[in-house]
């Protein structure tokens, strides 16, 4: 059993420094021995979670960061990111999945992480999402979660 | 394009081109940007209308990643053109499956099936 870890990372708007941040968490769980599909999970759902941050969120702006909270476990890796913008309302996000939506190239993203995820919440003013995968735990199909 | 840039293997095999991702890894944004623009050259420059992409050695891809693909099935289309994927491995083929995509795209088990198809 290893100790519990816990870290916060501030990034600036840069896709690559997001990257350094998703390999270290996706060392951690490695080291922790999670699955191979928690981890190809951890960072599908960083990714997004990360490039909407900085590209949506932040617009890419070099005057804006990101900010990271990451809790790390045995059991389960729970993730914080922040970005400096004007935040979102998911409900006006178009569902990706509808046949007059298939051929529109963006916005799979939330989509995923949801998921892939065992939890995905945003704050109200919908610039902070929380993710959490908890190891080995299947997320619920999202037909599920309506029940 | 210089060499150092290129992130997909091209092929071909009779009339049909076979574009095989090098990267394990289609995330990054610069990556993705590389690879749209080397998979759109393959239809608006050269004009090759019978396209398999591989994915044999791809494990992780994003959702960005898609867009592109997304964006280059319409153009094979207009340009009446046919494209497939191929040899996606099943972490891969659920995120296709989630997003549907893989009602939209025409996704073979292999290679020689894809090839089998034109």
């Amino acid at each position: 059993m290893s100790s519990d870890e816990h870290f916060e990372v501030t990034i600036p708007s840069d896709t690559s420094e997001g990257q350094a941040v998703q390999a270290r968490i996706v060392e951690a769980l490695e080291v922790r021995e999670y699955p191979e599909k928690d981890v190809f999970s951890v960072r599908l759902a960083l990714e997004e979670a990360l490039v909407n941050a900085i590209k949506h969120g932040n617009r890419m702006s070099p005057d804006k960061s990101v900010e990271i909270q990451c809790w790390i476990s045995d059991e389960r890796v729970r993730v914080e990111i922040q970005d400096e913008g004007e935040g979102f309302d998911r409900s006006h996000v178009p569902d990706p999945t509808l046949l007059e939506n298939l051929e529109r190239p963006c916005g799979r993203g939330i989509m995923l992480m949801g998921a892939f995820m065992n939890l995905i919440e945003y704050n109200e003013q919908g610039n902070k999402v929380t993710l959490e995968k908890i190891k080995g735990v299947a997320p619920k199909p999202p037909d599920a979660e309506a029940e | 394009m210089a060499a150092g840039h290129r992130r997909v293997d091209i092929e071909e095999v009779s009339d049909v081109t076979i574009a095989k991702f090098i990267d394990k890894k289609i995330l990054d944004e610069g990556n993705i940007q590389i690879i749209g623009t080397q998979l759109f050259g393959l239809v608006d420059e050269d004009g090759r209308k019978k396209i398999i992409l591989d994915f044999s050695n791809v494990e992780y891809l994003s959702s960005a990643a898609l867009g592109k693909l997304i964006t280059l099935d319409k153009k094979v289309k207009k340009a009446k053109g046919k494209l497939k994927l191929c040899s996606i491995r099943p972490d891969i083929y659920e995120v296709f499956a989630i997003t549907r995509l893989n009602q939209l795209f025409d996704i073979a088990e292999t290679q020689e099936a894809a090839l089998e198809g034109f």
